[in-house]
């Protein structure tokens, strides 16, 4: 089968000073899935939403099955049979699955009749590749199930095209297997054309038929997967401009004792016991690294060392002194954190990047003077720090929650190292980004340790721990249960106290 | 039956004709703040449109003598404040909240500017329903006097819950209260269709404000509404977003409203200005109530989201 189900034809996209896309061109063949590769802000979302509508691009076309289509609004996609699951859901949460499925039909009789629906969908829904119950209001329907009622809401839409955008992000990599099986099932059985956008090889070379590769919104090269390997697709999506950015581990001479914590107990939201008396030390030029599943007191302790949670027992120092996790204490002590989920515990996803990254000395010079903020000095600095951190779209004045999740990352991070840090926290900094932006990351904690701050490095990648750390810790229970250098960890061993059957060892 | 228990009984029936009297501009205020938030927005401007109303209603009634052209222009009134609501909460970074005291202010001042010189004539009042002619008891037969505008609320409740669940503009509305980007996903115009319900709301909260200075307590004067539009916005959480909920909880609040008046009625005269503060109190009640978690649940998701 080689008929074309779609084409995009030298597509170019402006926002403002962001060329986010420049005469890009892509071929969908029918029956066939198509992977769109690239790295965060490559142009990938800005791709599809020019292809169905939800952006109007400033030059090139789209043809549908050969003929050119203008696609002013997602309506008119959908009369087109494209379909389009976005990265964010797009369902309401406040309704119930029929509600949800009922409400994509693009022409809605002006009173609807539920038992004819339900009937209707129901009915349908037996030959879906996924089953899910219509009664159940979407808000309690876990991520994995969302997404599968994304999808089954386009196929019951008869979509020719599928485009899904990051399908895979939310899920575990059982449910993806799941998903994208069933999905490959249905464009061998019924002729539907997927294009995917995704950022991992994995899925690419498993499922994929063919794969463009975007990189900074131009064309980087299209290719089928048969005839081509990882190494070659990741030296197109980065680029020649990529080198190992991985820094070396600097000796340290002076280690001065700089965060210190005594018998530490921090209740969860509950009330309940999280963190149970957990003591631990980090020098200056030192990367404590501390493993664990998640859940087992390691977001306790980070908010308690962040001041989000102030109320606990036991004693933080910095430098001798007591800390509380105050404003004051942070500037005094120089604290630094990247906390999980920065766009939740970090940051104010309506106000502006150049306003979040101003947070921490908002009220200092030279931020502000004589009580009034002094917004262009935020925004030249902010300027600055997005054009150091390669943060894109490279535009201060956005609200902060519309960047992708590794570009809010790389802001919170700019910010937090902006001014050399005594002590930083890191919880889980990598979480969900491509491998571009994690040596990127990893290379500016290792720089700040290696410049004499003192770094606690809290993540549930046993990797980016044995990578990064000086020292491993296991946290289990809310309590450490073992500890050991890089040089001699055992993942077996760590994987054993992290699940918390550490005693069986001790005789190592 | 001895004089203490037909006392009492006295109180509760007059109790209940004033749920229904006092508790008629509650409905139709709770039931169009109810339509804006469902669209996503809050409009706290009612006050001003319900106060508007109850001039331009009373001015019209008397001009024309018709009590219902009257009740027309009060909501005529309300889709004009609605519509300068909705188009100043579409300008970017403007906050409905605050456009919303403003415009309360706003239609305050000018009823109250507009309106000096109608406090002197006498309009003609909305016809009412003489359902209790059945009966022999004075107090029955006065509770049961209901006014048109009434039974037209009742309707409307009910009405207004079919409309969010199976019309397709209702779910339309619905959508667009719950998440904008899942409403422009489907293609749907989310300012217009806020603008819409701000408009319909308004239109309601009008009307309600003509049942005030042509039915119940009648008459146009400065001191009319004592913040039953505003009362309406905290009845909206207590219903959690549920029309057939508004029309319970405005009866509530009549009834609680007309507590005052019937103890004093009685001879109850004690503690007088502390039963009518009993709406107040209860308002301040239910927005403890209402701040926990649970009754968020039926909050539409883009108030959430704030």
């Amino acid at each position: 089968m080689s008929t074309l189900a779609l084409e995009a034809i030298n597509v170019s996209k402006r926002f403002g000073d962001l060329q986010a896309l420049d005469k890009v061109s892509l071929q969908l063949r029918q029956g066939s899935i198509h992977a769109l590769l690239g790295e965060n802000g490559a142009g990938k979302s800005t791709l599809v939403k020019c292809i169905v509508g939800f952006y109007v691009p400033d030059d090139g076309e789209v043809l549908l099955g050969e003929r050119q289509q203008a696609i002013a609004n997602p309506r008119d996609a959908h009369d087109l049979g494209i379909g389009m699951v976005y990265q964010h859901f797009t369902l309401i949460p406040n309704m119930t699955v029929l509600e949800n499925l009922v409400l994509a039909r693009p022409h809605l009789p002006a009173v609807i009749d539920w038992r004819k629906e339900r009937e209707a969908i129901g009915a349908r829904m037996q030959k879906m590749p996924f089953q899910l119950p219509l009664d159940v209001s979407v808000n309690q329907l876990a991520a994995g199930e969302k997404q599968k009622l994304e999808i089954v809401k386009q196929l019951l839409l008869n979509v020719k095209v599928l485009i899904l955008d990051e399908p895979t992000s939310v899920l575990t990599p059982n449910e993806a297997d799941e998903v994208l099986g069933r999905i490959r099932d249905m464009t061998r059985d019924s002729g539907l054309s997927v294009l995917i956008i995704t950022h991992k090889f994995r899925e690419v070379m498993t499922y994929a038929d063919d794969v463009t590769v975007l990189r900074r919104g131009k064309h980087a090269g299209s290719a089928r997967v048969a005839d081509t390997n990882i190494k070659f697709l990741a030296e197109l999506m980065v680029g020649s401009e990529f080198t190992s950015t991985a820094l070396a581990r600097e000796s340290v001479a002076e280690q001065t004792l700089k965060l210190e914590i005594d018998t530490l107990k921090v209740a969860d939201d509950s009330g309940k016991a999280a963190v149970k008396g957990l003591s631990l030390q980090v020098r200056g030029g030192e990367v404590v690294g501390i493993a664990g599943v998640s859940g087992n007191g390691q977001r306790e302790l980070v908010e308690a060392l962040a001041g989000q949670r102030p109320q606990f027992y036991g004693e933080i120092r910095i430098m001798g002194e007591a800390y509380a996790g105050q404003r004051a204490d942070l500037l005094r002590h120089g604290f630094h954190c990247l906390p999980e989920e920065p766009l939740r515990n970090a940051a104010v996803g309506r106000m502006s990047v150049a306003e979040n990254l101003a947070f921490r000395r908002f009220d200092r010079q030279p931020f502000s003077f004589g009580g009034w903020l002094r917004r262009g000095a935020m925004r030249a600095a902010a300027t600055q720090a997005i054009a150091d951190f390669n943060v894109r779209p490279p535009v201060p004045g956005i609200p902060i929650g519309n960047l992708s999740g590794g570009n809010v990352q790389r802001a919170i991070l700019a910010r937090e190292l902006s001014e050399r840090p005594n002590v930083l926290v890191v919880a889980n900094p990598c979480f969900g980004l491509d491998f571009g932006a994690v040596s990127e990351i990893h290379a500016r904690i290792m720089a700040a340790r290696n410049a004499g701050t003192a770094v606690l490095l809290v993540s549930e990648d046993l990797d980016e721990i044995l990578e990064l750390a000086d020292r491993i810790l296991v946290m289990s229970g809310g309590r450490l249960v073992y500890e050991t250098t890089p040089t001699e960890a055992d993942p077996v061993i760590i994987g054993r106290h992290m699940a918390g059957h550490g005693e069986e060892t001790h005789a190592h | 039956m001895n004089g203490e228990e037909s006392q009492w009984l006295t109180v509760l029936i007059a109790v209940l004709g004033g749920a229904i009297r006092v508790g008629t501009p509650f409905l139709f205020v709770s039931l169009g703040e109810c339509l804006t938030e469902k669209s996503g927005r809050i409009n706290l401007g009612l006050e001003g449109n319900l106060i508007m109303g109850a001039m331009a209603g009373y001015g019209v009634a008397w001009i024309t003598g018709s009590a219902w052209l009257g009740v027309l222009a009060a909501g005529a009134t309300g889709v004009v404040l609605g519509f300068v609501h909705a188009l100043l909460c579409q300008q970017p970074r403007v906050n409905d909240i605050a456009v919303g005291i403003a415009l309360m202010i706003l239609g305050t001042g000018l009823a109250f500017f507009i309106g000096k010189p109608l406090i002197q004539p006498t309009a003609p009042h909305l016809p009412a329903l003489h359902l209790g002619a059945w009966s022999d008891n004075p107090a029955l037969r006065a509770a049961l006097e209901i006014n048109a505008l009434f039974i037209v609320g009742v309707l409307l409740a009910p009405a207004m819950a079919w409309f969010f669940r199976s019309s397709r503009w209702g779910l339309a509305i619905r959508t667009v209260g719950e998440s904008d980007d899942a409403a422009r996903a489907m293609g749907l115009n989310v300012n217009l269709v806020r603008m819409l319900a701000t408009m319909a709301g308004g239109f309601l909260a009008g009307v309600g404000g003509a049942f005030l200075s042509l039915y119940y307590p009648g008459g146009w004067s400065e001191g009319l509404s004592s913040g039953q539009g505003l009362m309406a916005v905290a009845l909206v959480i207590f219903a959690r977003w549920d029309p057939m909920r508004c029309l319970y909880a405005s009866l509530l609040f009549g009834g609680a409203g007309a507590l005052g008046p019937s103890l004093q009625a009685v001879g109850v005269t004690s503690g007088y200005y502390l039963f009518n503060a009993a709406p107040y109190v209860l308002t301040l009640i239910l927005m403890i109530a209402a701040s926990s978690t649970k009754v968020r649940s039926g909050m539409p998701g883009s108030l959430a989201a704030r």
